[in-house]
């Protein structure tokens, strides 16, 4: 039986007070909290076997190396990769992003294309823009439409024998929507094109299976799930790491070195160049166990839940509308009041001590298509309670009357 | 009237709101009362870069003094606005360039001056002062 109030102890940062009201915190989206379960092993980490891994004889070090493969092993458990090398650490979503599109920069040519939809993060579209200059490839959008969902008949014509990449997030961090990239997969496999999934707003909600999805490459960051800042992975199909050439050189990434030559070292080290985030590695993997234990289908549903909940009661606010009202999405609900910035009604929510994300989210050519200048984004975990969504509206109610 | 003469007295008005809510009322009801900045200024190079809000501001110089215009998209930022235009407008260059701005901490809008925050108090500050310094120049 899932008690929220139970699960809320667990987070000493939600029973913190925001200008003088308690924090209600559902900018979930940009980060999640951390658990006491989590924050216990940073503790750990530097109180007890602080050492550089890979590399020392010494006890610390040995020690310090055998937990973070061991996150390494629960990571790739958890998104079922069939080799623990075929997971490498990065410094998050993005860096694993940047590392396969300029692995790609030495396998494209030009004439050769690359499809990247129009739900993506700022994030996912630069480095493929660089790619694009730097191989001569060609960028292929595939449009959405006014719910917010990607338009696949597009998708299909877009698909060719050029295509070499596609390149989609599994859940749009603005608008929440699930996209249908068991589809995407099947479709670009058929005419030989690699599949990334950027699965930073996926991996907080559910379970990626990527061996069931045949996905190439996926992506991820602890921090939307319960771990740290500045560690995430990437999950690469061990075929394409091992044709991908190294992202950066240093430590750790080669096997021997001489002034003539130096021969790379075996995945994932390759991948891994100089001394690694090893505590976050190691946080990463306890906060995949704290939501393990919790369980991704309690998780779901419960999410599922508030969203329905406060879809309906943000609706019944005269002049709000929401973007993205696809069904099938995640527990974020986008939206602006009629006449009013979102900058406004952040500020105001703000001061009422809710903590919402305001602005165009790195995804500029989403609110290009809606005309907006941004949304307000109120994104829930599931440590959110209904009693939060009640402020959250009220807030919104008051935001209004101040405003307008 | 001095540039601090002004601020002392936005201090004063602002000790009379008993909280954030009323302090943020006044400011919102500034945004409205702001006259608006001439279409023709309302251009991609009076753009404040750093502010979520767009914030336009055009200036110019009559008898030695910088007169500001200005606007944005969002109420609040216009606000801010209102109460800085009123500080630094018709004042000589040169006061502009020394004023200090702690009294922004005073009316207790210092959060709207963490990096953070979005609306960019303090780029459209350094852009006022940049205005100054240009028009400075001219003058010396």
């Amino acid at each position: 039986m899932f008690k929220v109030d139970q699960i809320r102890k667990d987070f000493p940062i939600l029973s913190r007070q925001v200008n003088g009201k308690p924090l209600v915190y559902f900018d979930n989206a940009a980060t999640s909290q951390t658990p006491q379960q989590v924050i216990d092993v940073i503790v750990d980490y530097y109180s007890n076997y602080n050492a550089n891994i890979h590399r020392g004889v010494h006890a610390l070090s040995q020690e310090a190396t055998d937990v973070y493969e061991q996150a390494r092993h629960k990571i790739q458990a958890h998104f079922n990769a069939k080799h623990a090398h075929e997971i490498i650490f990065t410094s998050g979503t993005t860096h694993g992003i940047n590392l396969v599109a300029n692995g790609f920069s030495s396998i494209l040519k030009k004439g050769d294309e690359i499809i990247v939809s129009a739900l993506e993060h700022h994030s996912n579209i630069v480095p493929w823009q660089m790619l694009c200059k730097r191989t001569g490839a060609t960028l292929k959008v595939i449009p959405m439409n006014q719910a917010g969902e990607l338009e696949m008949d597009v998708f299909n014509e877009l698909l060719n024998q050029n295509t070499k990449l596609v390149f989609v997030n599994h859940i749009s961090n603005a608008l929440g929507t699930i996209n249908s990239i068991e589809y995407i997969i099947e479709k670009a496999h058929s005419v030989g094109a690699a599949v990334l999934v950027d699965g930073a707003q996926s991996c907080p909600h559910i379970k990626p299976d990527v061996q069931d999805l045949d996905v190439d490459f996926y992506v991820a960051s602890a921090h939307k799930m319960c771990g740290p800042t500045g560690v995430g992975m990437l999950y690469g199909k061990e075929e394409w790491l091992n044709k991908l050439p190294p992202y950066q050189g240093g430590g750790e990434m080669i096997a021997e070195v001489t002034f003539e030559k130096t021969t790379y070292a075996a995945l994932p080290h390759k991948f891994e160049a100089g001394t690694p985030n090893i505590c976050g590695g190691i946080a990463f993997g306890a906060a995949i166990d704290y939501m393990n234990a919790i369980g991704f289908d309690t998780i779901a549903t419960y999410e599922h839940e508030l969203l329905e909940y406060a879809t309906e009661k943000l609706s019944s606010i005269d002049g709000l509308k929401i973007y993205g009202t696809s069904k099938h999405k995640t527990s974020v609900i986008s939206f602006n009041l009629e006449g009013i910035h979102p900058y406004d009604v952040g500020t105001i929510l703000d001061k009422l001590g809710i903590a919402v994300r305001t602005g165009h989210h790195c995804a500029q050519p989403i609110m290009d298509y809606f005309k907006i200048p941004g949304t307000v984004r109120a994104s829930f975990a599931f440590y959110n309670t209904k009693v939060e969504i009640d402020a959250l509206v009220e807030g919104v109610i008051k935001a209004k009357m101040m405003l307008s | 009237m001095t540039i601090e003469a002004i601020q002392n007295e936005i201090i004063d008005e602002f000790s009379m709101f008993e909280d954030w809510e009323e302090r943020y009322q006044y400011m919102i009801d500034l945004g409205k009362d702001l006259p608006l900045i001439d279409d023709q200024y309302k251009t991609d190079d009076n753009i404040i870069k750093g502010c979520q809000s767009k914030v336009w501001v055009h200036a110019e110089m009559n008898d030695n003094k910088v007169a500001f215009t200005a606007d944005s998209d969002a109420i609040i930022t216009k606000g801010i606005i209102a109460i800085l235009i009123r500080v630094f407008s018709n004042q000589h260059p040169k006061d502009i360039i020394e004023a200090n701005t702690d009294f922004i901490d005073k009316i207790g809008l210092k959060e709207h001056l963490s990096p953070t925050r979005a609306n960019g108090l303090v780029s459209m500050i350094k852009q006022l002062k940049m205005y100054a310094i240009a028009y400075q120049t001219q003058l010396n």
